[in-house]
C-alpha cells in the first residue's frame, strides 16, 4: 500500500517504457490530446494506488461486465496494477464474514481518500427491504461507504438515473445515487456505459485528482458532451433523406439512416458513435438497429422503441413536443424534426444550441 | 449445531444469502434466499411486446443476450412468426458464443478460487509448472518464462495488499491443487479475463454491443450484403471466423485440460452436493427452425429418479405441468399461500414478512426469500448443464454419450459422479465444448447461406401490430447457459397483457416449496464436509457449481387487472 502507480507497476516488473505506453493508452481513454502524456505521466508516478469500492445494489451486473471488457493493451492488468480494489461482488474471492472485512479495512484505512463505485439502483420503499446485503438495506450501505469517501461515480443507467427497476411504475422505488448522498456523484450512464469510457473515466479520475468536467446531468462532458446522431457515421443518409423503412429492406442492407426504425440517436448524448463497442468493432446503428437510448434519464419510458420521435415528415415541433418526453427538448426537436430540404437550416439551428448549452453549463 | 451464515455469497450474479446448519462438521440443513427484487414483469405491462426484448435482457448481465432470445420466441409464438433460416442461424451463433463466453468466465472468475489456492500459486516451480501444463495441453503460452512473469505478477501483487484476492480462505485444507497447478491456474485466469473480451466481439458484429446486444421480433436487426461496406460482409464474416478459432483453441487448450486437471484432484467431491434426482431441459439449438423441437441438438425432456432409461415429455403450456409456489417467499395469493399457480393465472402480492433489517439471521422465519419456488408435475428439479447433459444422454443423443462416456474415462470416475459438485462442474465444460462444436457447424451453415445470397434476416409480414390479433398468447422456451429458461406473453390490443419468467436460478436457488420440498441448492448442501465453520469455503464449492444468477431468479409480476398487492407503488 501507499505506492504510486509507477513504483507499483515497477515492482510487477513492467519496464519504464511498458509505463509509458500504459500512461499514453490512459491518456487516450480519458481523452487527452497527445501533449497530455506528460500531465498523466507526471500524476502516475505522484498518486497512491487508490482504494477502490465497487457496490452492487439493484443492477443486472451488465457494468461489470462491460468493464471487463475494456480494450486498451495493459488495461486488464487494472486490476492487479492501477486500483486496490478491495470490493466488489462479482469478482473478489472472499464471501460472507470476510467480504464484509474487507470492506470495513477499506473504509477505516482510507478515510476521505478511497473511491466509491456504485452500480445499481436502490429502492427506497418500505424501509429498503428490496435489496439487503448481509442482513442491512442497500440504503444503509451506500451511507457508510459514500460518507467518508473520496469521490463517488454511478456506474450505468441504474445509479444514474434509475434505468429499468426505476421505470413506470417503479415497484420498489428505485431511486439514483445522486438523490441519495450528499456529496457530488459522477453519473456514467448508460446500460451498460462503453468499457473504454469506463475506464477513461477512472483514470480522470486518477490523473486529475478530481472530478472531470460534467454536464447539467452530472456526465462527464467529454465523453456525454454530443448526440449520437451528430456523429452518427450514417448522418449523410438522414441529411439525404434516405431512410430505412422496414428492417432488412434495400435501404437497410445499404446502411441508411434508421431514424424511421424508432433510432433515439438525435436525443442521446452518448460516445457510441465515436469511441464504439469492444474495442471499436462495432454500435447499435452500424449493426442495423436503432440506438434506443439507453443513456438517457426515462428512456424505458420514452415512448415504444420502433416509434420514431416525432412525427416525419414535417415541420410539427408544437404538436408533438409535449408528447415525446422530458429529455426531449423543444429546441432538439426542432433539429430533429426538420426535414432534409433543410438541413443547412437545422445544422445551423444545431451547432448555435451546442454553442449556447456549453455557455449555459460552464 | 452451529448456523452457517454467508452473505454475501460472492462471484455470482446478485444477492443471495445461505443459511447452512452444520452439526459435527457436516451440513444436516440449508436455506437459500433471494433477498433483491425489481418487480421487471410488473414494469412490462401495457408495453410493447416488440420492446420486451430489451426489458428482459436487462434481467441480467452476466446472461446477456438469453432473456431477449427468450422474449422474441415468446412473441414469435404467440403471433405465429417464422423467422428466416439464416435469422436463425445468426441466433443460434450468437447463443452457443455466449456459452462458450460464459461457461469460461463461470469457470475461472467466479468458481476457480474455491478450488485453486493463490497464495498456495507462489510456492510453485515455473519450469515444473510448464512441464505439467504441456503434458496436458498444446497452448503455446504455457513455457516457463510465462508461469515465471505470472508468479512474479502475483508476488508483487501479495505484497501490495491482494485487492480483490484479499480476506480469500487460502491456506484452508481442503484447498488440494499442489503449487504448480494452483499457478497454472491463476496463470488462466488471467488469460481468461483477457481472452473474454475478444469472444464477446461476435455479439457486437451482429448485434451493435455486449453486454447487451440488440434483437429484434421477426428476425434478427442486422442485413446482410456482401457489397456494402454499413453490413454484415466478407471483413465482419472474417472477424467472427477468426474470433471463432481464437475460442476453440481456447476452450480445448485451455478451459477443458485445466477443468481435468484440478478435477483430478477433487474426485472426494463426486461424493458431495448431488442433491436432487430429478432433471429437467427444454432442449435448445435448433437445425430446422425453432419450431420443431425434436430437431434441437440437446432434447426437450425430464429424467427422474436419476433413471436414465425413461426420458418423460415436457409440454411447458400444460396446465399441471409447471407451477409456481411462494409458501417460503415474500408474496401472497389470494387463494392461499399454499397453493401453486400455472404462470398463466398466476398473481404476485409481494409481503415482506422477514425481519427488519439490520438483521442477523432468517431462523425462524417461514418466509425467507424473494425466489418464488418453481415445480414441474408438483417434482423440485434441477436445471442447467448438467440437467442438459442427464436429458440428452437418457435421449440417446451420441455426441453427448461420447463426450460424457470419453470424460468419466479421462477421469476414471463411474456414471454416478456425474451427479455431483464435481460432476455439476465437469458437465458446465463439456457444454461448452458441445456448443463450441455447434458455433462452428452453425457458422458454416452461415456461410453456406451467404454463398447462395440466402440472406434475408427478418420477416415484417406481422411486424405492424394492425396485422395482429386482439388477443395472443405464448410461450419462448430456451435453454440459457446456467438452465431452463420461458418467457410466458399474453397480448391484449397490441400491448403486453401479462408477462411472466421461469428462471434458471428460480428452479435451483428457490426455497421450499408447499410440500417442504427442498430445491436444488439447499438440498445439495446437505451432507457436505466443512472443516472449519468460519471459512466455509465448501459452501461455496456447491453453490457455485450451479452458477448461480440471482438477478434472473427473482420474480414480481401482477395478474391481469388485479391489484393485491401491500405495497404502495408510486
Amino acid at each position: 500500500m501507499g505506492n504510486s502507480i509507477w513504483q507499483s507497476m515497477e515492482k510487477k516488473g513492467y519496464s519504464r517504457r511498458d509505463f509509458l505506453q500504459f500512461c499514453a493508452a490512459a491518456a487516450t481513454a480519458a481523452g487527452f490530446a497527445q501533449s497530455g502524456v506528460a500531465q498523466v505521466v507526471s500524476a502516475f508516478e505522484k498518486k497512491e494506488k487508490p482504494a477502490v469500492i465497487w457496490m452492487h445494489f439493484q443492477e443486472c451486473t451488465c457494468c461489470s461486465e462491460s468493464f471487463i471488457r475494456a480494450s486498451h493493451p495493459i488495461v486488464l492488468d487494472v486490476l492487479l496494477n492501477v486500483l486496490d480494489l478491495n470490493y466488489t461482488e462479482t469478482l473478489m474471492a472472499a464471501s460472507g464474514f470476510q467480504a464484509e472485512k474487507s470492506l470495513n479495512d477499506t473504509i477505516a484505512n482510507n478515510k476521505g481518500k478511497y473511491i466509491v463505485l456504485v452500480e445499481g439502483a436502490v429502492p427506497r420503499h418500505d424501509d429498503g427491504v428490496y435489496c439487503m446485503i448481509g442482513g442491512k438495506t442497500a440504503e444503509s450501505i451506500l451511507q457508510t461507504v459514500a460518507a467518508d469517501a473520496a469521490a463517488v461515480v454511478a456506474w450505468g443507467s441504474c445509479a444514474s438515473n434509475g434505468c429499468v427497476q426505476a421505470a413506470k411504475p417503479n415497484p420498489t422505488g428505485a431511486t439514483p445515487i445522486y438523490k441519495l448522498v450528499d456529496k457530488p456523484v459522477i453519473n456514467v450512464p448508460g446500460c451498460p456505459p462503453i468499457a473504454d469510457v469506463m475506464m477513461g473515466v477512472v483514470t480522470h479520475l486518477l490523473v486529475l485528482g478530481q472530478v472531470p468536467a460534467l454536464d447539467s446531468q452530472g456526465r462527464p462532458k467529454e465523453f456525454y458532451g454530443r448526440r449520437v446522431h451528430d456523429t452518427c457515421y450514417r448522418r449523410p443518409y438522414y441529411d439525404a433523406g434516405l431512410f430505412v423503412e422496414s428492417f432488412d429492406d434495400d435501404g437497410a442492407r445499404k446502411g441508411y439512416c434508421l431514424y424511421k426504425m424508432g433510432c433515439k440517436g438525435p436525443v442521446t448524448y452518448n460516445a457510441c458513435s465515436v469511441i464504439k463497442w469492444n474495442d471499436g468493432v462495432s454500435y447499435p446503428i452500424q449493426s442495423g438497429h436503432g440506438c434506443i437510448g439507453c443513456s438517457e434519464a426515462g428512456f424505458w419510458d420514452n415512448g415504444p422503441f420502433y416509434h420514431h420521435l416525432p412525427s416525419f415528415p414535417g415541420f410539427g415541433v408544437e404538436s408533438t413536443a409535449d408528447t415525446v418526453g422530458t429529455v426531449v427538448g423543444v429546441a432538439t426537436l426542432a433539429g430533429v424534426a426538420a426535414h432534409a430540404v433543410v438541413t443547412n437550416i437545422r445544422k445551423r439551428k444545431v451547432i448555435a444550441e451546442v454553442h449556447a448549452e456549453d455557455q449555459k453549463e460552464s | 449445531m452451529t448456523r452457517v451464515v454467508v452473505d454475501p455469497i460472492t462471484r455470482i450474479e446478485g444477492h443471495l444469502r445461505i443459511e447452512a446448519v452444520v452439526e459435527n462438521g457436516v451440513i444436516t440443513d440449508a436455506f437459500s434466499s433471494g433477498t433483491m427484487v425489481r418487480g421487471l414483469e410488473k414494469i412490462l405491462m401495457g408495453r410493447d411486446p416488440r420492446d420486451a426484448w430489451a426489458i428482459t435482457e436487462r434481467v441480467c448481465g452476466v446472461c446477456t443476450t438469453v432473456h431477449a432470445l427468450t422474449s422474441v420466441r415468446a412473441v414469435e409464438d404467440a403471433l405465429g412468426i417464422v423467422i428466416p433460416p439464416t435469422a436463425e442461424l445468426i441466433r443460434d451463433i450468437m447463443m452457443t458464443t455466449q456459452y462458450v463466453q460464459d461457461h469460461v468466465i463461470h469457470f475461472y472468475h467466479l468458481h476457480a478460487l474455491d478450488w485453486v489456492d493463490i497464495v498456495n500459486a507462489l510456492k510453485a516451480d515455473p519450469k515444473k509448472a510448464a512441464e505439467l501444463a504441456q503434458s496436458f495441453s498444446k497452448w503455446d503460452k504455457n513455457t516457463p518464462a510465462y508461469f515465471s512473469e505470472v508468479q512474479d505478477k502475483i508476488k508483487a501483487f501479495a505484497a501490495s495488499g491482494l485487492g480483490i484476492f484479499a480476506n480469500g480462505y487460502w491456506g484452508h485444507p481442503a484447498y488440494k491443487l499442489p503449487p504448480e497447478v494452483n499457478l497454472i491456474g491463476v496463470a488462466h485466469y488471467l488469460d481468461a479475463l483477457a481472452w473474454q473480451k475478444d469472444i464477446c466481439k461476435i455479439h457486437t458484429v451482429f448485434g451493435g454491443k455486449n453486454p447487451h446486444p440488440n434483437y429484434l421480433v421477426g428476425g434478427v436487426p442486422c442485413s446482410i450484403n456482401v457489397n456494402e461496406v454499413a453490413a454484415i460482409n466478407s471483413d465482419r464474416l472474417n472477424l467472427v471466423s477468426q474470433l471463432i478459432s481464437q475460442a476453440d483453441e481456447f476452450i480445448n487448450q485451455v478451459y477443458i485440460p485445466d477443468l481435468l486437471a484440478v478435477a483430478s484432484f477433487y474426485k472426494d467431491w463426486a461424493n458431495y452436493g448431488g442433491g436432487l434426482h430429478n432433471y429437467l431441459s427444454y432442449g435448445e439449438f435448433p437445425t430446422k427452425g425453432y419450431g420443431q423441437p425434436e430437431s434441437f441438438r440437446y432434447a426437450r425432456g425430464a429424467v427422474l429418479n436419476r433413471d436414465l432409461s425413461t426420458v418423460h415429455p415436457v409440454n411447458a403450456r400444460g396446465p399441471q405441468e409447471i407451477k409456481e409456489y411462494i409458501s417460503s417467499s415474500w408474496y401472497t395469493y389470494s387463494g392461499g399461500d399454499n397453493e401453486g399457480l400455472q404462470p398463466w393465472v398466476g398473481e404476485t402480492n409481494i409481503k415482506y414478512t422477514g425481519p427488519k433489517p439490520p438483521f442477523e439471521t432468517l431462523a425462524g422465519y417461514e418466509k425467507y426469500s424473494f425466489l418464488k419456488t418453481p415445480r414441474w408435475q408438483e417434482q423440485a428439479m434441477e436445471v442447467g448443464p448438467l440437467a442438459r447433459l442427464v436429458v440428452s444422454y437418457a435421449a440417446g443423443r451420441t455426441d453427448v454419450q461420447e463426450l460424457v462416456k470419453d470424460t468419466l474415462g479421462k477421469l476414471n470416475v463411474p456414471v454416478a459422479a456425474l451427479f455431483s459438485t464435481l460432476g455439476r462442474t465437469a458437465a458446465r465444460g463439456l457444454d461448452a465444448a458441445l456448443a463450441m462444436i455447434w458455433l462452428k457447424e452453425y457458422f458454416g451453415e452461415l456461410m453456406d447461406r451467404v454463398k447462395i445470397n440466402e440472406v434475408s434476416t427478418f420477416n415484417g409480414e406481422l411486424w405492424e401490430p394492425k396485422t395482429w390479433p386482439k388477443d395472443a398468447e405464448g410461450v419462448g422456451l430456451t435453454e440459457a447457459p446456467r438452465g431452463s429458461l420461458a418467457h410466458y406473453i399474453k397480448i391484449h390490443d397490441g400491448a403486453i397483457e401479462n408477462y411472466q419468467l421461469v428462471v434458471p436460478t428460480t428452479w435451483n436457488g428457490s426455497p421450499r416449496d408447499a410440500k417442504g420440498q427442498r430445491s436444488s441448492f439447499e438440498q445439495a448442501l446437505i451432507g457436505t464436509p466443512v472443516a472449519k465453520i468460519d471459512e466455509p469455503v465448501e459452501i461455496l464449492r456447491t453453490i457455485h457449481s450451479f452458477d448461480p444468477c440471482l438477478a434472473c431468479a427473482v420474480h414480481l409480476y401482477d395478474p391481469q387487472g388485479k391489484h393485491l398487492h401491500q405495497v404502495s407503488f408510486e
